[in-house]
């Protein structure tokens, strides 16, 4: 089942093209990253799915609303981990979570009992009381993705979520998306071939707002005719270029 | 619940600034110390307590206007906005979530100031419990003022333009520190076209037991805010849907 349908969306500003007519579907519980060099239009496309943006023409389907007409409605089923990492730096983590939880409408005992378990999925014990303002930049962005998972969200949109990391913290964070496929349908951007090889189920590489390529990882090898992702990306947006 | 939860935030957000605490509450108290002090060695009819202190409260709500433009512009800078737009708030949410947790900070403050003026001499009266009163429809317009910057200037800019420069107009505007008809022309003129001085007056008039005198300042002061919350809320739904 198609969890995520794009129809031709497509997004102006005034003489750029930042997404042009993008078409594509996301399967339930798949993870897809949006790959591309600056100005593909990733997160733009991301934007415009959490219903951010509004598109200049087209359409997105998310579990059958529409992202134009039914945004209300896409909203309580999403949730955003955006690139620059969105806390609210005076809270504690513990206090972040839970207005997180607060935004989505839970109850006083939902939210304490949801904020339990992503402290113990994300392992935040250590910090939960610590002001998210003076975390570390690894800790930061886990953090953000449990704000965004709190949610119970069937979609999850995660922007560049290791951008910026160490090795040791970029790999954490591996882990923890790795423990969520399936779980949940999640949208990625990344810049990072090993990142978007190692975790997708499929990759769109996109360049200059278009599509130029979705597959899963061998078969976008396979069609560049290497057995390297990174010479795959090069050579299908150098190609592209031609 | 949601816009609880994000008034909440706001809250711990702007008391947990140290700062914010200093100026907002530290500054007002430090100026009527100072200008008692000068009244005692000499005696100005402008600065007796009784006419000093309601413009000191006054002039302390300036820093209720930089309070408010601060913590929006923050969170616009830090895409915290970004994420919670995604959610299921709704655009009342926000505004409310913004302006309500200012209300009390300004009763606080306001009834510090008037604490602090009783032990330097000013007569205890009940009049002082309908003042406090009387500056939660004054702050309206200085919360509404920090919405209005809070949407348009980044934070560096809400620095300058509301802490140093509104800060001053509010002073020179309103009568507090010298009487504006001593001046007169123009300036006289512009001072009473604009609402601080007219904040004043009604402060002083309900101190003094002149209920009647209220008026017309209060319409004034509630004339500016309405357009200026008006405009504040039309700028935040635009920023919000773009």
């Amino acid at each position: 089942m198609d969890t995520i349908r794009i129809e031709s969306l497509s997004k102006k500003y005034k003489d750029v093209t930042a997404v042009d007519s993008l078409s594509l579907t996301v399967r339930e519980g798949e993870l897809l990253s949006l790959l591309g060099v600056n100005g593909a239009g990733k997160t733009t496309t991301i934007k415009m799915l959490s219903c951010l943006t509004k598109p200049t023409a087209g359409d997105a389907f998310l579990h059958g609303k529409s992202i134009c007409t039914e945004a209300d409605t896409v909203k309580k089923m999403i949730a955003v981990s955006p690139q620059e990492t969105a806390i609210a730096p005076g809270l504690t983590a513990k206090e972040n979570l839970a207005l997180i939880a607060g935004a989505y409408g839970f109850s006083k005992e939902k939210a304490r009992a949801k904020t339990e378990e992503m402290c113990a999925l994300f392992d935040l014990g250590s910090i939960m009381d610590k002001k998210a303002g003076k975390l570390s930049g690894g800790w930061q962005r886990r953090l953000s993705i449990a704000m965004a998972l709190i949610s119970e969200p069937k979609i999850l949109f995660l922007d560049e979520p290791t951008l910026g990391l160490d090795v040791l913290a970029r790999s954490d964070l591996w882990d923890t998306i790795r423990a969520l496929k399936g779980r949940v349908t999640i949208v990625l951007t990344t810049h990072y071939m090993e990142e978007a090889e190692s975790l997708s189920d499929r990759v769109a590489i996109m360049k200059d707002g278009r599509l130029l390529i979705a597959g899963t990882p061998d078969e976008i090898k396979t069609a560049a005719g290497t057995d390297k992702f990174e010479t795959a990306f090069i050579r299908t947006v150098k190609e592209e270029q031609k | 619940m949601k816009m609880l939860t994000f008034a909440n935030r706001c809250t711990k957000e702007i008391l947990r600034d140290p700062l914010n605490l200093a100026f907002g509450l530290g500054f007002p108290i430090v100026l009527l110390l100072l200008l008692t002090a000068i009244q005692a060695n000499v005696p100005v009819p402008l600065f007796e307590i009784a006419h000093l202190t309601p413009g000191v409260c006054v002039f302390g709500l300036s820093f209720i206007t930089l309070f408010s433009a601060t913590i929006i512009a923050k969170d616009r800078k830090s895409t915290l906005l970004q994420r919670l737009y995604t959610t299921p708030m709704r655009a009342s949410d926000f505004i409310l979530g913004y302006t309500l947790p200012l209300l009390p900070i300004a009763a606080a403050q306001c009834a510090i100031t008037y604490a602090v003026a009783l032990f330097l001499g000013l007569h205890l009266s009940v009049n002082i419990l309908v003042a406090i009163v009387l500056i939660l429809p004054i702050s309206f317009l200085f919360i509404a003022l920090g919405l209005l910057c809070g949407s348009i200037f980044t934070d560096k800019q809400v620095g300058g333009i509301c802490g140093a420069l509104l800060t001053n107009l509010t002073a020179w505007l309103s009568g507090t520190w010298f009487d504006l008809t001593l001046v007169g022309g123009i300036f006289e003129k512009v001072a009473y076209a604009l609402p601080f001085v007219h904040a004043v007056e009604a402060e002083r008039a309900v101190l003094n037991g002149d209920f009647g005198g209220i008026f017309p300042h209060l319409w004034w002061v509630l004339g500016y805010g309405v357009v200026l919350m008006t405009a504040a809320i039309l700028l935040f739904l635009r920023q919000m849907k773009r």
